[in-house]
């Protein structure tokens, strides 16, 4: 059965290791948006999680949250991880670099919401055409379908 | 053959050539009519499925159906296409499958030509259908069909040479290179006198005609037509039709060569033609609903080195026999090559299979 | 001297028969050899996210549908799922039973026709993918008496599923499990020797199983590259863990290997729904839930072992009627991120071999 981690235990890590700003949740951790890259790889090659399931992102009123989830084949046990960032200053560092299973999850995350990977080698629309004005999942965004007349 | 209005009449010779044309054009059409026919119906059995049985009883009408459709299309060329090429690359697709069939005897005599190099002259125009295909792929200004006429001049080149040796030893065998010399020499067919070089034809003419397993170049699924893409109209017919000439023509040369041609008893001899004729369609057919086909490098692969070296050892066995054992039994010489030829091509598939486990693929 | 070569550039897709839905690949080719990839996605974009936000709980539902059309029941699953979780829905045991057989059998379904096509795409091979379809209409019809539906099925609901079995259903269930381990055997005698199926799947497109969990590979693609990873058998979710079931795994990570598991994982779906429905408890068929569902305030994120990989369901509420934010993990765009490793150096025909033993559903990858 799949366990999740001890998310108190996996800030304290983390705390450890990176220093301030790793907060505990009962389902996640948060992680400070400069230093995602740096805990993913620490996550990946010491604490052995392996396996990227799945990167997401939220838009808030007030903050864009970015969501990982990994998990770890051999212990068989998953983490959650969020970031969160400034909605006018949208960069998160990438982690394509990692995990090649995360580059088209990063590209969808940029189409729809406009959140910046930084570092992403290939960093381009991937579900609408590149000529596309606005950034769909956002909440305050105008199509034609929600009343906008443009 | 004394069709004539007197014996001297000067166009006896001019009136026996015509209407031996119109004969052997009207069975090739009504030949490719009923293959279209049997193509579709038989797959369509093989698949667990019905196949066209509307037009007409069993679908009987389906062809002429089709014909009516594709020639009331809009004729569409390509702004940017080789008009020359694109207009007479499906003749020159189609025309040499009926010169192939001039000098192919349907009944005793009931030949256009009785050319005493038949077999070279085959040879040679065989090609020129390949060609016809090649240039129609290219004329269209098609990537896809660049890529389906590229791999078409590939495999002709492969498979002519085989397909050539096979050959020889037939006329060694039947000491003529005439193909009604090959006939009247084929006492007992020559499948049984000759079964390695009835092999190595098979999948050599299969290969030529372009049909499974070596289809990859009009690959449905991968080019989407491979060189007939940019045709529509009366230019697709003719490329249509070819298809199935060529068919035509490969099952009457396996009957010609392999099963004895019009001979056999009691049935008058275009009857005995027309059988065996279909038997090697059905045969056709058979490999079409059951196997995948190849890769271009896996079939140029399967000719340079499993065909042509199996197609030299043929020649050298039924030359060594011919010169040094020319009155040996048929009773003895028959089962012996049956069992030779079992042997190597058993030799050669585990040749190519460990070739193919090394390679990967 | 060389000969002067030149590169061209071929679009495959967006229409095309091989590439299984719409989509479409820029391919640089030298000849016959394949110097470079970039695939173009969304011909298929519905924003079925945005959707997913304007619609109550309910009326999602069939939106996830249409997600995989091709396996249509298991895209239910994970949300309705997470629903339940958020809002704290008991489901009845019969339920549970019910949705392990109907995903099971859509799982046959949805193999049956990823392995035709693969062998569609081989050569007009019509003969193997009729064959499998006669098998999937089978199904399709059972599929049918229970929901009334042939493709999209809408038969999940919040506690439980929407209705019971008809009184004729076991009994064809039973006459379809009886025959169908003889039609499995049929297929491998056509298949599992042919030289030509052989010589072109074996070596060709192989993804090793360290780059397979670099690329979130799911599925039977990361089972045919040797890693046993099956959320059925690793995180049971509903009532898996009542069964007793084989994980094949491949070894070599080659289009064959995952072929050879597409068709182990069916015989052992079959084995899964005997035993399903030698347990199937009487009860009820769902828990009734309130039409205008109000789960609590939360996010969760809930997995299953979809046909085609791992597909999960991100679940944000904030107290209303209508999701805040709802993301499906879709399996066949996270396997298509390996696509361009494995197609650069190969051939074109090898492409559409690859491609095909991906086995990807555009209405996922695009949502």
């Amino acid at each position: 059965m799949t366990t999740s981690v001890d998310y108190n235990d996996l800030a304290s890590q983390l705390q450890g290791q990176f220093g301030q700003g790793f907060t505990p949740a009962e389902d996640y951790v948060e992680v400070p948006c400069a230093f995602i890259a740096k805990a993913a790889e620490y996550m990946k090659n010491t604490l052995g999680f392996d396996y990227l399931g799945m990167v997401t992102a939220a838009d808030y009123a007030d903050h864009f949250e970015v969501i990982y989830q990994l998990q770890s084949i051999k212990t068989n046990s998953s983490a959650l991880l969020k970031v969160r960032c400034p909605k006018d200053k949208p960069f998160v560092p990438s982690l394509a670099n990692l995990w090649l299973g995360a580059s088209l999850q990063e590209r969808e995350v940029y189409d729809l919401f406009g959140i910046e990977f930084t570092e992403h080698p290939h960093l381009k629309r991937i579900v609408l055409w590149d000529g596309f004005k606005g950034y769909p999942l956002r909440k305050d965004f105008k199509g034609k379908a929600y009343g906008a007349s443009d | 053959m004394n069709w004539s209005l007197s014996p001297d009449w000067p166009g006896n010779f001019w009136l026996r050539l015509i209407i031996i044309a119109v004969v052997i054009i009207a069975y090739v059409m009504s030949s490719v009519i009923m293959f279209i026919w049997m193509e579709r119906r038989v797959i369509a059995r093989f698949q667990s499925r019905l196949g066209p049985n509307r037009a007409g009883p069993f679908g009987l009408l389906q062809a002429f159906a089709d014909t009516v459709k594709i020639l009331t299309k809009e004729d569409i060329i390509p702004t940017l296409a080789d008009k020359l090429l694109f207009w007479i690359a499906p003749a020159i697709a189609f025309v040499p499958t009926l010169m192939i069939m001039a000098v192919i005897p349907l009944m005793n005599g009931l030949q256009l030509a009785d050319l005493n190099v038949g077999v070279l002259y085959i040879a040679a125009v065989s090609a020129i259908a390949s060609i016809g295909v090649f240039l129609s792929g290219m004329a269209g200004n098609n990537k896809y069909s660049l890529v389906g006429a590229i791999r078409e001049i590939a495999q002709l080149i492969s498979f002519e040479i085989p397909m050539v040796l096979a050959i020889a030893g037939l006329v060694i065998a039947s000491g003529s290179m005439s193909v009604s010399g090959i006939i009247e020499a084929q006492n007992i067919p020559f499948i049984l006198v000759q079964p390695l070089g009835f092999m190595i034809f098979i999948v050599a003419i299969l290969a030529e005609i372009n049909r499974t397993p070596f289809d990859l170049v009009e690959a449905d699924s991968e080019l989407t037509c491979g060189f007939n893409t940019e045709y529509s109209g009366m230019k697709f017919a003719l490329l249509y039709l070819t298809e199935y000439s060529e068919a035509v023509v490969g099952s009457a040369l396996i009957a010609t060569f392999f099963l004895g041609g019009w001979r056999g008893p009691l049935l008058p001899g275009i009857l005995w033609f027309a059988i065996k004729m279909f038997a090697s369609f059905m045969f056709i057919l058979w490999l079409r609903g059951t196997l995948p086909r190849l890769r271009i490098d896996q079939s140029m692969r399967l000719a340079w080195k499993g065909l042509l070296p199996l197609a030299f050892v043929n020649l050298f066995i039924i030359g060594l026999k011919s010169v040094f054992l020319p009155d040996l039994s048929l009773w003895i010489s028959v089962p012996a090559y049956i069992l030779i030829s079992l042997i190597l091509v058993m030799l050669w598939a585990m040749f190519m299979r460990k070739e193919r486990q090394s390679f990967g693929g | 001297m060389a000969l002067a070569t030149e590169q061209f550039i071929l679009n495959i897709g967006p229409l095309h028969p091989s590439t299984h839905g719409v989509f479409r690949m820029r391919v640089t080719l030298d000849g016959e050899i394949i110097q470079d990839v970039e695939p173009v996605f969304g011909y298929l974009h519905r924003g079925l996210e945005k959707l997913c936000e304007k619609h109550t709980y309910k009326q999602n539902i069939p939106l996830t549908d249409r997600l995989d059309y091709v396996s249509a029941i298991n895209n239910n699953w994970p949300y309705v799922a997470a629903v339940e979780k958020l809002a704290g829905i008991q489901v009845p045991q019969r339920a549970e039973f019910m949705r392990v057989i109907m995903g099971e059998l859509q799982r046959i379904a949805s193999h049956l026709l990823a392995v035709g096509s693969l062998m569609n795409d081989m050569g007009i091979f019509y003969t193997a993918f009729m064959y499998m379809f006669r098998e999937r209409e089978k199904i399709i019809d059972l599929l049918e008496m229970v929901t009334g539906q042939r493709l999209l099925y809408n038969y999940m609901r919040f506690g439980g599923v929407s209705m019971d079995f008809p009184t004729e259903f076991l009994p064809a269930l039973a006459d379809f499990l009886k025959i169908m381990p003889g039609y499995l055997d049929e297929y491998d005698t056509m298949l599992a020797d042919n030289e030509i199926l052989l010589s072109r799947t074996k070596g060709v497109g192989v993804l090793s199983a360290a780059a397979a969990i670099d690329a979130s590979t799911s599925g039977p693609m990361l089972r045919g590259s040797g890693v046993k990873w099956d959320l059925r058998k690793d995180s049971p979710y509903s009532v898996y863990d009542r069964f007793e079931f084989d994980v094949p795994v491949g070894q070599n990570g080659d289009c064959y290997d995952r072929y050879r598991v597409r068709m182990e994982e069916m015989r052992q779906s079959l084995r899964i729904i005997h035993q399903a429905v030698e347990q199937l408890p009487a009860g009820s068929e769902k828990t009734s839930v309130p039409l205008r569902l109000r789960p609590a305030k939360g996010e969760v994120y809930t997995q299953i072992e979809a046909p085609r990989g791992i597909l999960g369901c991100y679940l944000v509420s904030d107290g209303t009627e209508k999701p805040y934010r709802c993301h499906f993990r879709a399996p066949a765009l996270i396997n298509l991120t390996v696509l361009r490793n494995l197609l650069i150096g190969q051939k074109l025909a090898d492409a559409i071999i690859i491609f095909g033993s991906i086995d990807i559903s555009m209405g996922e990858v695009d949502r």
